[in-house]
């Protein structure tokens, strides 16, 4: 059936709003974008997180990490620029107080995964294989950190291996977030399906830098931080559009997401679901106002399922 | 259950109070709650510009009207683009946010109230409300451009420090402190860093209570992105690191419990 046909009967359709993630049933298809939202208790007074497909959660590491210096954060037009360096409270803390937090509400748990090295990555995966969250997402791709992080997302062998040493503790499905700052994302996506991924996600901030030219200093206290928001959403487009068609594996688009209509443009590139990110700085009930604005897009278009329009572009 | 929200509220009354330092009252629901120290997150309506401006609270009639004082901070920035709305305009913002200064510690003691250059503007309402045995404002500002000055002369003893010695004490408001001689048993300080260092340094040498308000970059400005952290002295029950942030745990916070 042509988009054209089903218009006529957009009124009367029923939407089914759920997608299956590798195995995991979100309700709908929009989630957090890590780091963004922390793990959902200061967005908790804005919005019921219920609403949402799944909660991604910011990363966490076997112990603790301090994080950058400031300043860390900085608006960029059209965008911000982040090197918080991944602080977070360490896998344990994160488990007593964390997870039963999110559990409270009826969302699907991802859990955002860093570390330094092969072995800090596995030692989470193991010690969540025993807890109560749903999905595993592997940063190897965040630009802030000097060990670990991007090290593994911009070579396609380390991808893959780490890909592959993290399947052997997971339990939960494995999502692998992929950095934009490499050659081909294509070959990235296929080095983690390789690996054994159970999905992918991108993208990841691209690097960037800003001087203060009446300083004449950096201004973030790394020099260089990880630019997101609106200016970078066309670059996401384009690699979730190449990743979707190199891989077999679900994909979830993130990348400048700020209205319904950047997630459609991203489900309609390929991704299976969206991850919202830094527009929750500009609207905290922007995640679940973009869940409903993609069920009111398939009414309009008469689309019964989300998966109905996952890569319809032509 | 009642959730939280961006608001969209009208600019009542703006205007100019010295170089560059705009003054700017609102119509906003958060009036009614807003205690002196807490910020709001304002947001342009350029759509380039995404992330709120944190902005402190100078004063609340508590019921419908809330003032900022704020500074522009260059060509083209979204502080500008606030100075340039009129009187009916509408922006949006969240508010209010962060922990204010503890008022109550005030009473029955000796009080200095330390405000410098753009920090000046949340000590107003902190004198206002502030109940207390002495009440001791010290200002300092760059020049005679003495903003806020009225204000402050009708809610307690005055003393201004200004860069170029035009007005008051030739300095800082350390130097305002030491020239007058002045005797306190508790701080409530806002301004730049150095500033706040040295009134921490002069507190401990004094055995005095010290409250800080500090300011960072931030983007969430309700403790989600962890952009805005400072040190802490002792690991925080929170982010399990060295690290509180300016946003949620702050922006006041006892002089002690901070590296700065």
């Amino acid at each position: 059936m042509s988009t054209e046909k089903k218009i006529g009967c957009a009124a009367e359709n029923t939407v089914d709003m759920r997608v299956n993630i590798a195995g995991i049933e979100w309700k709908n298809p929009v989630t957090t974008a890590s780091g963004t939202f922390g793990s959902g208790a200061e967005f908790s007074e804005f919005l019921d997180l219920g609403r949402l497909g799944a909660v991604t959660t910011k990363g966490v590491a076997n112990v603790p990490w301090a994080g950058n210096p400031t300043p860390r954060v900085a608006e960029v037009c059209g965008g911000m620029m982040n090197a918080v360096g991944l602080q977070n409270p360490g896998i344990d803390l994160f488990c007593e107080r964390d997870i039963p937090f999110l559990r409270q509400y009826d969302t699907k748990i991802i859990v955002n995964v860093c570390g330094r090295s092969e072995k800090d990555y596995c030692e989470v995966a193991e010690r969540l294989s025993e807890e109560d969250v749903d999905m595993l997402e592997i940063n190897i791709s965040c630009p802030n950190v000097k060990e670990g992080g991007i090290a593994f997302g911009q070579d396609p062998k380390a991808a893959e291996s780490i890909t592959k040493a993290v399947k052997r503790y997971a339990k939960q499905p494995v999502i692998m977030k992929l950095s934009p700052n490499v050659t081909s994302i294509s070959e990235m996506a296929k080095a983690v399906e390789a690996g054994g991924a159970d999905a992918v996600s991108l993208i990841n901030t691209l690097t960037g830098m800003k001087i203060d030219i009446h300083r004449r200093r950096f201004v973030l206290a790394n020099k260089t931080g990880g630019v997101s928001g609106p200016a970078i959403h066309p670059i996401a487009v384009r690699m979730v559009y190449e990743a979707a068609h190199a891989v077999k594996l679900p994909v979830i688009g993130m990348g400048g997401i700020f209205s319904t209509q950047d997630a459609i443009e991203m489900i309609l590139a390929g991704a299976d679901a969206v991850s919202v990110g830094t527009a929750n700085f500009h609207n905290p009930a922007v995640t679940a106002e973009i869940a409903e604005g993609i069920e009111s897009y398939m009414r309009t278009y008469g689309f019964t399922r989300v998966s109905d329009m996952v890569g319809l572009v032509e | 259950m009642a959730y939280r929200e961006k608001e969209t509220v009208k600019v009542l009354a703006q205007e100019c109070l010295a170089d560059g330092i705009f003054s700017m009252w609102m119509e906003t629901e958060a009036a009614k709650t807003a205690r002196p120290g807490q910020f709001i997150s304002m947001y342009t309506n350029d759509a380039g510009k995404l992330l709120p401006r944190p902005i402190s609270i100078c004063e609340t009639d508590g019921k419908e009207k809330l003032r900022v004082v704020y500074r522009v901070t260059g060509e083209g920035t979204g502080t500008e683009q606030f100075s340039r709305m009129k009187a009916g305009d509408t922006l949006d913002i969240i508010a209010p946010l962060g922990n204010g200064f503890p008022l109550g510690r005030a009473k029955g003691r000796r009080v200095f109230l330390m405000g410098g250059g753009i920090g000046v503007p949340p000590i107003l309402e902190l004198a206002k409300q502030m109940e207390c045995k002495e009440k001791q404002i010290i200002v300092g500002y760059r020049n005679g451009q003495t903003f806020l000055r009225e204000e402050f002369e009708q809610n307690g003893t005055l003393y201004i420090s200004t860069e170029d010695g035009s007005v008051g004490t030739k300095g800082n408001v350390m130097d305002a402190v030491r020239g007058n001689g002045l005797r306190g048993d508790i701080i409530y300080a806002c301004g730049p860093a150095p500033m706040l260092r040295a009134i921490k340094e002069f507190a401990g040498d004094n055995h005095m209570e010290c409250y800080i308000s500090l300011e960072e970059r931030m983007a969430c400005g309700i403790g989600a992105c962890l952009g805005c952290v400072c040190q802490s002295k002792e690991k925080d029950p929170h982010s399990n690191v060295k690290n509180k942030r300016i946003c949620k745990d702050g922006p006041v916070f006892l002089a002690t419990e901070v590296e700065i």
